[in-house]
């Protein structure tokens, strides 16, 4: 038996601290992992706490992220809890296997630390890595914050192994920012903690060798596509599940969570869609405009993947101009959350007038005066009921102005 | 280690790897395959690397597995079962196994590009780790599930289609990576050459039996002759392996503890390399006269590698 950690009700902790004390408390059954910054205290901590008994699963410590998540795979297939961290890079060479546990439908849990892809290298963050596996069949949450990755990381187990779902997870939050940002975190003690994620419910494990199971068989045009459908649909009504494990969640500690989380919106002409720690920044931004007599709100998917459109859209109907902000650089197109948001209008009868902004990238400060910038362009949008402002802009570039229209 | 005595006796043992399956007629993956499983009355979990045996053998909604069996991709069927042992271990240190009266062995098979190339970093952490299981390497000496492409196992002289023979070519010009004995050099407890056939399948058997009950991590690379790539009529494909051993062109031998080399076959009379290659559609160009001087290469290569084998089980060092 694992030994017992004793937390304060408080804890001032980072990021990495959080996600590493919410794995520990999961008692995961075998971590497999590779170190790479900004997520790598995460692993280190872990084999601390595994060096000190408070945890008693296998560490597997692998020679490469796309061993880390090959391991992840053997281990959930044969049957038990597995997780692992990773950020950039080390997210990028797992992205062949990424697809590979979803579609095989294992419930791994892996806590993201956001950072820029090379080339340039950057260590520093951005949604870089997020965007990398948007479409690799996993549930993408974003935490904002300390207490958030905490909270997240929680959730995620009890998400990816309900057996409605089924579907790994991955939790994520900005490197640097929000994984190196010592805050007041609110913790559960271990065994509460423990109790709400519950006991690993085995599904078809390799283990039970009375039962021999076949993981990842070859299917052609007979069954490839059904197989797909299904996944994607399995994706798609996940979030009955994450609305009531973000409810149970609320239940246990007062902290409430919601697919879509929106500030100041009710009485809003003009909105901010905005993922991670940014999210933050822009509430303090909201506040001043509002002071300025600028009805504007914000709203951020908390569920990146599966993407809630129909909640977005209800959200933004009485919105006239929206800027989508976001953190990674698309590359030839807008960025994903303006093509999501657009999209969830127009699926909805709906319309504003909407402009992309890249910011952050690479670790790029992005200030409140930033965002307050961004909001007082959009303001524009919307007086002049039609698009003033550039299409696409990068928030805080230097050199020349690059932006596109 | 089951107790088989003859061969009729073996071909009627409960299988864990069924017939149906869609190898080639003659192909040697499978006679491998079951070899190995049927070696032990260790119940058995078993990763396949992406490959003939792999697309071959788990066509949903049919597999040819009565074991449990787990594909990932090409270059990570060695992290794929590390994963499935290290659960084991904690599943055991937890008292939360499935069946608690079973003892579960671990294995991997990946063809020779899933373990000499791809996979090979995959292979030497698992290994550098120390899980508990038997890696087996079905070395047909190329890419074949995708058409016979090269591979850093495949021989001088052999025409691939990423080497082929050609007006200014003799086919493969690099040697035969040494993977053997890279992985004695990690150290593992055991690490074995084996051939499939009616010869040597005891000496197969006896490998696998003592590689699964050896604990930590154990390798065997086995010779797997490819009636469709190698070009040779598919009754052969034993004929073709003994005769491998008997040119000393794949010579069989243990290695214990990272250094112990024991021979353990010594053919009575080494045949010349030309018995073993003139039986094969990949190396015919090699007996046109302006090539006559990579037959001799060889020959030279396969003396030289011989003498070296039976001076180190000589030394005993
Ligand atoms: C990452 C990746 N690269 C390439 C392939 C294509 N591919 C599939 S099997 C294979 C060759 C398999 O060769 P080997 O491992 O020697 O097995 P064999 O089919 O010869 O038994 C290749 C190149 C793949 N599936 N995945
Ligand atoms: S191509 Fe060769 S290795 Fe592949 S199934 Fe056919 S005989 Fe076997
Ligand atoms: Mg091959």
């Amino acid at each position: 038996m694992a030994e017992k950690y004793q937390l304060k009700s408080k804890e001032v902790w980072d990021g990495n601290t959080a996600a590493s004390h919410a794995l520990r408390q999961a008692q995961v059954d075998v971590v497999a992992a590779y170190p790479i910054t900004p997520s790598t205290p995460i692993v280190q901590n872990y084999a601390s706490f595994l060096a000190n008994g408070y945890v008693d699963g296998e560490f597997v410590m692998v020679e490469s992220e796309h061993s880390a998540m090959s391991a992840c795979v053997g281990a959930a297939a044969a049957g038990g809890r597995v997780a692992t961290a990773t950020s950039s890079q080390g997210y990028a060479l797992m992205v062949e296997v990424l697809y590979q546990a979803s579609g095989m439908r294992l419930p791994i849990v892996m806590t993201v630390v956001n950072r820029a892809l090379a080339s340039p290298l950057n260590i520093h963050g951005d949604h870089g890595d997020l965007y990398l596996g948007r479409d690799a069949g996993w549930i993408h949450l974003i935490a904002n914050n300390p207490q958030e990755a905490y909270d997240m990381t929680l959730c995620a187990f009890r998400i990816a192994e309900d057996e409605r779902v089924r579907l790994p997870v991955t939790t994520n939050q900005d490197g640097f920012l929000v994984s190196h940002t010592a805050q007041v975190v609110e913790p559960l003690d271990d065994d509460t903690a423990y109790k709400f994620i519950g006991d690993y419910k085995p599904l078809n494990p390799m283990l039970d060798i009375k039962n021999p199971q076949t993981y990842g068989a070859q299917t052609e045009e007979e069954w490839h596509f059904e197989f797909k459908a299904t996944q994607h649909k399995a994706l798609m009504e996940s979030p009955a599940v994450i609305d009531e494990v973000f409810a149970a969640f609320e239940k246990l500690t007062g902290r409430k969570y919601n697919r879509v989380e929106s500030y100041k919106l009710d009485d809003a002409e003009i909105a901010l869609v905005v993922m991670g720690s940014a999210y933050e920044t822009s509430m303090v931004a909201v506040d001043k405009a509002r002071e300025e007599g600028i009805k504007v709100g914000l709203i951020m998917p908390r569920s990146f993947r599966p993407f809630p459109y129909n909640e977005i859209a209800e959200k933004l109907k009485n919105i006239k101009a929206i800027a989508a902000l976001d953190r990674s650089c698309p590359m030839g197109a807008m960025g994903a959350l303006y093509n999501e948001v657009a999209g969830a209008l127009a699926a909805n009868g709906e319309s504003a007038i909407m402009t992309n902004y890249i910011y952050g990238l690479g670790g790029r400060d992005t200030t409140i005066e930033h965002i307050l910038e961004v909001i007082k362009e959009t303001n524009e949008n919307a007086k002049a009921g039609k698009r003033v402002t550039d299409l696409q802009g990068f928030i805080n570039l230097r050199g020349p102005k690059l932006s596109f229209n | 280690m089951k107790n088989i005595s003859n061969l009729k006796e073996f071909a009627c043992t409960p299988d864990r790897f069924q017939g149906g399956h869609r190898l080639c007629p003659g192909c040697a993956h499978g006679m491998i395959v079951r070899e190995v499983v049927n070696a032990t009355e260790d119940d058995l979990v078993i990763s396949t690397a992406t490959g003939c045996l792999e697309v071959c053998s788990a066509i949903y909604p049919y597999t040819s597995w009565d074991v449990s069996w787990l594909h990932i991709g090409f270059e990570n069927a060695a992290a794929g079962i590390s994963g499935a042992e290290a659960m084991y271990k904690a599943l055991s240190r937890k008292n939360r196994l499935y069946n608690e009266d079973r003892n579960v062995k671990f294995v991997a098979f990946g063809g020779d590009g899933g373990t000499y190339d791809i996979g090979f970093q995959s292979l030497s952490g698992a290994t550098e780790r120390g899980h508990d299981f038997l890696y087996v390497c079905l070395d047909n000496e190329g890419y074949m599930n995708t058409g016979g492409q090269r591979s850093s196992s495949t021989p001088i002289g052999a025409h691939t289609t990423t080497s082929p023979r050609g007006r200014v070519s003799y086919g493969e010009k690099n040697r035969k990576k040494d993977l053997t004995m890279i992985m004695a050099a990690h150290g593992c407890p055991y690490v074995a050459t084996a051939v499939p056939g009616s010869k040597h399948w005891k000496d197969l058997a006896a490998k696998a039996a003592k590689a699964i009950s050896t604990a930590g991590p154990t390798f065997i690379n086995a010779l797997s002759p490819c009636t469709t790539e190698w070009k040779f009529k598919p009754e052969d494909t034993v004929e073709i392996a003994d005769l491998a051993v008997e040119t000393c062109m794949f010579p069989l031998y243990e290695i214990e503890d990272g250094h112990k080399l024991t021979i353990t076959y010594r053919p009575k009379q080494k045949l010349p390399v030309e018995e073993y290659l003139s039986r094969q559609g990949r190396f015919s160009h090699l007996f046109k006269p302006e090539n006559s001087w990579v037959l001799e290469e060889i020959q030279k290569e396969v003396d030289r590698y011989w003498e070296y084998l039976l001076r180190r089980e000589e030394a005993g060092v």
